[in-house]
């Protein structure tokens, strides 16, 4: 579903701010995985989702997405391969729209746009449907603002609009690291709900190890650019939290830091 | 003083047409485009010249679009394609303009005493010159504003709303806001080149300097239609733009009326488009919560 072959990104380069965020990195998703993407501060991971997403181009390297190889293509020509979910909830909706018309931009993903309605009394009676088993009251406020909506509602809408239009590959980063706990919580299982439902290829990168541990059925470590642990199967399910640890030092020779790490 | 009313009116309604434009990039797309400034004056030149050379006066406003047309797309290339930051890709269309109105009228200005213009039929069936542009200009304005009001509820149109609102997620969508701000630009530069044609057939000329401070003007009336006539919905907002633009002509009219010297006009409106544009810091101070709710965005 997903191949990134040997890829390599530099920021600055040349400056004495050089930064090589991606050395030679390599891993292959396999239709319906759902990897939990892990690692400490700057490790690369949402260098990697954004190499995937096409927000910038990489140095060296191609990424395949289901067959299509998009390396080269611009952010907006692959979309309609990809759904994204930020860490800021401000990012993925447009403040000033109301909620239909941010989920009917959503709906519209990779088609082209033209003169016709942009939301349809068809869509509208879907997008109630949709809203409502989110348990937010969204289903009743559909000419509301998006700004008007707390992180954790906006979050959750952004997660829609990622799955309304069946992604071949679902990238989240860091989703739910702006919420209180509960409501992180709540989105996440809501998240892992809609990947569970639609067999989603999923990539998703958090800073909590617990739910590294508890979601998806495998597991990257990230480090210095690299990837230093690839953990699927029956040993996903048998880590904790304890030997993940351990074994990221004798890998890494480091300790792990990251200053959002919830290690307990 | 009726009839100084009734000049403010008809004034407004052709500069309502310029408040529009201005409000589509300004407010829409984010973008503080100076081509208007350029534009008018090209709307302007272009009319008068067609004119002046025996055209239909109103294929002579139509021509005007598309010289605006053209304008906005050169700062749109300049912008997305070139990479110019948008305040400057305005500015460097603006500055070429001047020298391409020049060349369009052959001289800094030209008369259209007693030519045939876009009003004339009107004028014939009877009414007085003011009231001729002020039904013409309001047919002008509810064409623009209905067509405005339905584009804007199109895929492209909601596109490009959103483009201003969150390009990253925009192009998270599968949308190239490159494009979408391109057609922005394009459409506001036309509709900037129609008022300024418009205004120069109203006046009986056009000026290469006609454009000179237009943006402000343009500000000034979105400001005062917000603040004054409110923003519900889109189809309000468009409204709104119109009875701002009419209002601020009124202001002028009374303030000139007052005795205020015409030569401190632009320094009044400088001033009045600084203080509306900083309310919301002001605000800010008397009620901080609210701002940091709408700041929430
Ligand atoms: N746009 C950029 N310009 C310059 N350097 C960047 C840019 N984006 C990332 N970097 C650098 O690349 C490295 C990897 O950053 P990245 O954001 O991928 O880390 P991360 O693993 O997501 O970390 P975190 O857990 O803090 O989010 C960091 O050293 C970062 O400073
Ligand atoms: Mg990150």
């Amino acid at each position: 579903m997903l191949s990134v072959n040997d890829i390599y990104k530099v920021f600055n380069p040349g400056t004495v701010n050089e930064k090589v965020a991606l050395r030679n990195v390599t891993v292959t998703l396999e239709e319906g995985d759902f990897v939990t993407l892990i690692g400490g501060n700057g490790a690369g991971k949402s260098t990697l989702l954004n190499s995937i997403a096409g927000v910038f181009p990489i140095d060296k390297g191609s990424i395949v997405i289901d067959g299509v190889d998009v390396t080269k293509l611009s952010e907006h020509k692959r979309a309609s391969l990809l759904g994204r979910v930020f860490q800021d909830p401000m990012m993925g909706t447009a403040a000033n729209m109301w909620i239909e018309e941010n989920l009917a931009l959503a709906f519209r993903r990779g088609k082209k746009r033209t003169l016709k309605w942009g939301i349809t009394h068809k869509e509208r009676m879907m997008y109630k449907e949709l809203l409502e088993p989110l348990g937010l009251g969204l289903e009743n406020r559909l000419t509301t603002k998006v700004g008007l909506l707390s992180g954790g509602q906006r979050q959750a809408l952004t997660l829609l609009m990622a799955t309304l239009k069946r992604p071949k590959l679902l990238l989240l980063d860091e989703h739910t690291a702006a919420l209180d706990p509960k409501t992180a919580q709540k989105v996440l299982e809501l998240s892992d709900q809609f990947i569970k439902e639609g067999n989603l290829t999923t990539l998703m990168i958090t800073h909590n190890m617990r739910d590294a541990i508890k979601y998806g059925n495998r597991l990257i470590m990230m480090h210095d650019g690299h990837i230093i642990l690839d953990i699927k199967g029956e040993e996903k399910k048998k880590l904790t939290v304890e030997n993940l640890l351990e074994r990221f030092g004798k890998v890494s020779g480091e300790e792990f830091a990251n200053d959002r790490a919830l290690l307990a | 003083m009726l009839q100084i009313i009734l000049g403010a009116v008809s004034l407004g309604l052709l500069w309502a047409i310029m408040t529009i434009g201005v409000y589509i990039t300004y407010r829409i797309l984010d973008i503080a485009d100076l081509t208007v400034e350029g534009t008018l004056a090209m709307g302007a030149a272009i009319a008068a010249q067609a004119i002046t050379s025996g055209v239909n006066p109103y294929a002579a406003t139509g021509l005007a679009l598309v010289g605006g047309l053209i304008a906005g797309f050169t700062t749109g290339i300049l912008h997305t394609q070139l990479k110019i930051p948008a305040l400057l890709s305005g500015i460097l269309t603006m500055i070429a303009l001047y020298s391409i109105n020049l060349r369009i009228m052959g001289k800094a200005n030209i008369s259209l005493l007693r030519m045939d213009t876009v009003y004339t039929w009107l004028q014939n069936l009877g009414l007085s010159d003011t009231n001729a542009v002020i039904a013409l200009g309001l047919v002008f304005v509810l064409v623009i504003v209905c067509f405005l009001y339905w584009f804007f509820g199109t895929e492209i149109g909601c596109a490009i709303r959103a483009t201003g609102n969150n390009p990253k997620m925009v192009r998270a969508q599968g949308i190239n806001t490159d494009t979408m701000k391109i057609i922005g630009l394009v459409l506001s530069n036309g509709l900037v080149a129609i008022s300024g044609a418009l205004i120069a057939q109203s006046q009986s000329f056009a000026d290469v300097q006609m454009g000179t401070g237009s943006i402000v003007i343009g500000l000034a009336s979105v400001i005062i239609g917000e603040v004054l006539f409110g923003k519900k919905n889109f189809f309000s907002r468009l409204i709104s733009l119109v009875l701002g633009a009419i209002t601020y002509r009124i202001i002028i009219a009374l303030v000139l009326k007052m005795g205020m010297p015409a030569n401190d006009l632009k320094l009044f409106t400088a001033i009045t488009v600084a203080i509306a544009l900083s309310l919301p810091v002001f605000r800010s101070y008397l009620n901080p919560v609210k701002i940091s709710l709408k700041e929430g965005r």
